[in-house]
């Protein structure tokens, strides 16, 4: 274990949604190699407690990169520098003493920020509302086994449904979309046979809640290179390819294929 | 005054209760069900399929939880997996084995037909999570794949890879997602449950702040759930989330819900040891990598050759020489505290020397790489991330952590607290698990409540209210609630002392965790219930919170959380104190056999302690629900 010194933070406050916002500069003496990122952030509120300062408002909570909490622009990228790897996993040792370490909230037109690094990513919640599920009611399930599905799809769905709806993927994207997140869950239900009956209304639905809130995808893949889980680009073609079937094909129809 | 439990055990043989119990219980009409509201705190496991349950049979839910989204609540950090008696691998596994497995598991602890319910409905979760289309693991021919897991001997485990919290919690997550979209469910986020009300001795409804304007609203319903989840950030390094706490269960209790067993605290023994002392929390590294690793320490506690340096000959596999036909796979609270004398003698490894080896060098020979990598790659990668070593090529250095508590708000047999209308679920309440939890349980346990207990038990609250008024907002009960908590949160802001919340959350824990953490003794607590009190006392005139209650100020809130902690960190050590023997997680040096093991006293503690609040958290009252075993003998637990 080493420690780092003399970091610079700049860190994005804002007072609330109508606040301008402003960059404000601290210092952080000394901090372990060992310690996350967000301890970083923990380090300088006690400072700014005791200086009896406001503390810096950030999301967060499992600190293990699954809840999907935390988020963060650092230097610019989201999660920070280091592949596949939230936030609050982002540990010291990729930082050295010196530092100038520039702290922002995600930057999307559907995450307007709440109050200095908190953003709100509630119209994620309504594209699963509009149809990120299967419908089927406790109770009435058939026996898991009577339902064979082959290892490789079972093990597709789950890459895409690895998903932890951070968001790093609108942030990321120029055009604030959030194209992979959508097309990670259509993915996901869509590949497995529990997924057919809702297929086509699934994707049409979640398509079209997505572009109230969203901008619209252009395929420039930064979401995938921000992505924590590596989600792959291709559910954004799966979801284009079953959106535009939906458009054609109706229930109906289909139960005559 | 002694109170007298009634748990409501249905009559009949065990196998039969949950049959008899639903054949007798009083239903509401679907047409009637729209007539009642059922507010439901909290969106994990438990609580969000609760809530769209609920709301699928018809009744108005109205669902809150302090994430800025349901699917942030920490059943999703549940890495290893879910039991069910399914008997899918025909290695002789029935309900009723898993049955025994968890009521000998929980140390003869838990109410054997509530542990026998839970067994039983274990096999239409799995159903269930399956049609919604849950990605399991599956074998070649397309059927669902198990592992085993400590504390059993037969492969009953249900995973997805080694995410099974999160696909789990994403899957009652879009169920109730569903029911938001429908128009079943309201959902309130970053609201914050503060109080229960209760009028004329039934639970009329809720007090809350909504975290983003600091607003106190009160909303009343027929039925209240609490579905909070455990309280083991009271030790401050934990592995539970950040924003965990004991606060909605807390707050019930004060309005005259039970607390029962506060001391049954659950260490894992597989946690990524503490690096640095600002460390903010420990993580897990799942329970399964035991099915593979070989966990030992060195012989001599001046080795310190690395890992790979150190012959066959200078290693102890403890588990596998200590408890040769469970070895790795024996159960937590066995592993724990194994580790703990082993570090405690200075035969610990890594910088700090707070560890022991789980190393996988010989899975690796006999599985062959790839499947090692198919079966735990991401933990092992997750394990890189944070420690910055190689576990293909370093053992992992582990350690124990608090991680579940089985203590909990009482409850019946129908979940009900000891207060009609507030209902308690999952991790919140007591009732399974006993002394101790067994591995890919919790999962089951908080399904089983949301999705199969609850929803069945809850209309025979509601039946006899069809028609009543209830009351409203606006009856002083929730108006004098509303004003307490204003004044609780204008207090914190107003003491303007100098530590902040998160000073003391430190020092709190470092207490708990010293002298009522993994080996309890009478002074020791003693000490703790004299440290606590004058710790609370500074908290209360010491503590700094800057900023204002009128906007999102997360100081303010870990205040409130803190001083609930430091309340059940005393009724914590007061019920570790008044346990005189060692059962489950809960081990008390005076009270153990010459091999160091748990030594019960059933004659006097084969029973729950459930605590009364009196108004003062360093004299609570202590009551008794005696345990009745009928099937399940008595027996020292042994995993030799």
């Amino acid at each position: 274990m080493s420690h780092l010194k003399n970091l610079t933070l700049k860190v994005w406050r804002q007072s609330g949604p109508k606040d301008a916002g402003r960059f404000e500069t601290h210092q952080v003496a000394e901090i372990s190699d060992e310690a996350s990122f967000l301890e970083l952030l923990d380090v300088l509120n006690e400072q700014l407690i005791s200086d009896n300062k406001e503390a810096v408002v950030f999301d967060h909570d499992c600190r293990e990169g699954i809840c999907g909490t935390c988020s963060l622009m650092i230097n610019g990228v989201a999660h920070g520098p280091q592949r596949a790897t939230t936030t609050c996993q982002l540990h010291m040792r990729s930082f050295k003493s010196n530092d100038t370490i520039v702290v922002e909230p995600w930057r999307a037109a559907a995450f307007p920020i709440i109050k200095d690094l908190m953003v709100d990513r509630s119209p994620l919640d309504r594209i699963i509302e509009a149809g990120g599920y299967i419908t089927a009611v406790t109770g009435g399930a058939p026996d898991g086994n009577l339902i064979a599905v082959p290892k490789p799809v079972s093990d597709a769905a789950m890459d895409s449904a690895q998903c932890i709806g951070c968001g790093a993927c609108v942030a990321a994207c120029p055009n604030g979309a959030a194209s992979l997140f959508t097309g990670a869950k259509i993915a996901h239900l869509n590949r497995l046979p529990q997924g057919q009956p809702e297929r086509y209304k699934r994707a049409e639905a979640m398509v079209e809640t997505m572009d109230e809130h969203f901008g619209s995808c252009t395929n420039h893949g930064e979401c995938s290179a921000a992505c924590p889980k590596e989600i792959s680009i291709d559910v954004i073609a799966l979801m284009n390819k079953d959106y535009r079937a939906s458009k054609f094909k109706s229930r109906k129809e289909i139960s005559r294929d | 005054m002694t109170y007298t439990f009634d748990a409501k055990i249905p009559a009949g043989p065990l196998t039969e209760k949950w049959d008899n119990y639903k054949q007798n219980a009083k239903l509401v009409n679907p047409n009637n069900k729209r007539k009642f509201k059922i507010i439901v705190v909290g969106t994990g496991l438990a609580g969000a399929s609760a809530a769209a349950t609920l709301a699928e049979l018809g009744y108005q839910v109205d669902a809150f939880t302090f994430h800025d989204s349901p699917r942030r609540a920490h059943s999703i950090a549940a890495q290893g997996g879910i039991n069910a008696a399914k008997n899918y691998q025909g290695d002789g596994d029935s309900v009723n084995r898993l049955f025994t497995d968890t009521i000998k598991g929980g140390d003869f602890r838990s109410r054997e037909a509530n542990v026998h319910r839970l067994a039983q409905v274990s096999v239409d979760i799995i159903d269930q999570m399956v049609a919604q289309g849950v990605p399991f693991a599956r074998e070649y021919g397309g059927l669902l794949d198990n592992r085993s897991f400590g504390g059993a001997q037969v492969s009953r485990t249900f995973y997805a890879r080694g995410q099974t919290g999160q696909q789990l919690l994403i899957g009652a997550y879009q169920q109730m997602a569903r029911q938001v979209g429908l128009g079943g469910v309201r959902l309130f986020n970053r609201t914050e449950l503060i109080d229960t009300v209760v009028v004329d001795g039934r639970c009329a409804g809720i007090v809350v702040r909504d975290l983003l304007t600091g607003e106190i609203q009160s909303h009343a319903a027929h039925a209240v759930v609490l579905a909070t989840g455990g309280y083991g950030n009271v030790f401050f390094l934990s592995t539970n989330a950040m924003q965990c706490n004991v606060t909605a269960a807390w707050r019930a209790h004060r309005r005259g819900a039970m607390f029962a067993n506060p001391c049954y605290t659950q260490i894992h023994p597989t946690c990524i040891p503490q690096a640095d002392e600002t460390q903010s929390k420990l993580t897990l590294m799942s329970e399964s990598l035991r099915n593979d690793g070989r966990v030992w320490v060195p012989k001599s506690s001046t080795d310190n050759r690395p890992a790979d340096q150190i012959p066959e000959a200078d290693r102890d596999y403890y588990l596998e020489r200590l408890y040769p036909s469970y070895g790795n796979l024996a159960p937590r609270d066995i592993s724990s505290r194994a580790a703990k004398r082993l570090v405690d003698k200075g035969q610990g490894i890594g910088p700090l020397k707070n560890g022991v080896n789980l190393d996988f060098a010989a899975a690796i020979e006999r599985l062959g790489l790839d499947v090692v990598k198919e079966r735990y790659g991401n933990l092992f990668e997750m394990y890189e991330r944070i420690a910055g070593e190689d576990p293909y090529k370093t053992p992992m250095r582990i350690y124990p952590a608090t991680h579940y508590t089985m203590g909990g708000l009482w409850v019946d047999y129908e979940l009900m607290t000891n207060i009609p209308g507030l209902y308690a679920a999952g991790e919140a309440n007591f009732s399974d698990h006993g002394a101790n939890r067994l591995g890919a349980s919790a999962l089951m346990q908080g399904l089983a409540d949301g999705y199969f207990v609850l929803p069945s038990t809850i209309s025979s609250g509601l039946a006899p209210l069809l028609g009543k008024t209830m009351p409203g907002i606006d009856h002083p009960a929730f108006k004098e609630a509303e004003k307490q908590a204003k004044d609780r949160f204008t207090g914190y802001l107003n003491t303007k002392g100098k530590r902040s919340p998160d000073w003391f959350h430190r020092e709190l824990g470092k207490i708990i965790w010293d002298k009522c953490g993994m080996e309890r003794t009478k002074e020791g607590l003693q000490e703790a219930l004299t440290d606590l009190p004058a710790l609370y006392n500074e908290f209360k005139t010491d503590l700094r919170v800057t900023g204002t209650g009128e906007t999102t100020n997360q100081t303010l809130e870990k205040a409130g959380r803190v001083d609930d902690f430091f309340q059940l960190g005393m009724a914590m050590c007061q019920d570790a104190l008044a346990r005189e023997e060692s059962c489950g997680a809960h081990f008390r040096s005076e009270y153990q056999t010459p091999e160091g093991e748990a030594q019960r006293d059933d004659e006097k503690f084969c029973h729950v302690a459930a605590f009364e609040w009196t108004g003062d958290p360093m004299n609570p009252k202590r009551n008794v629900e005696e345990l009745v075993f009928e099937t399940a003998h008595l027996a020292t637990r042994s995993y030799k």
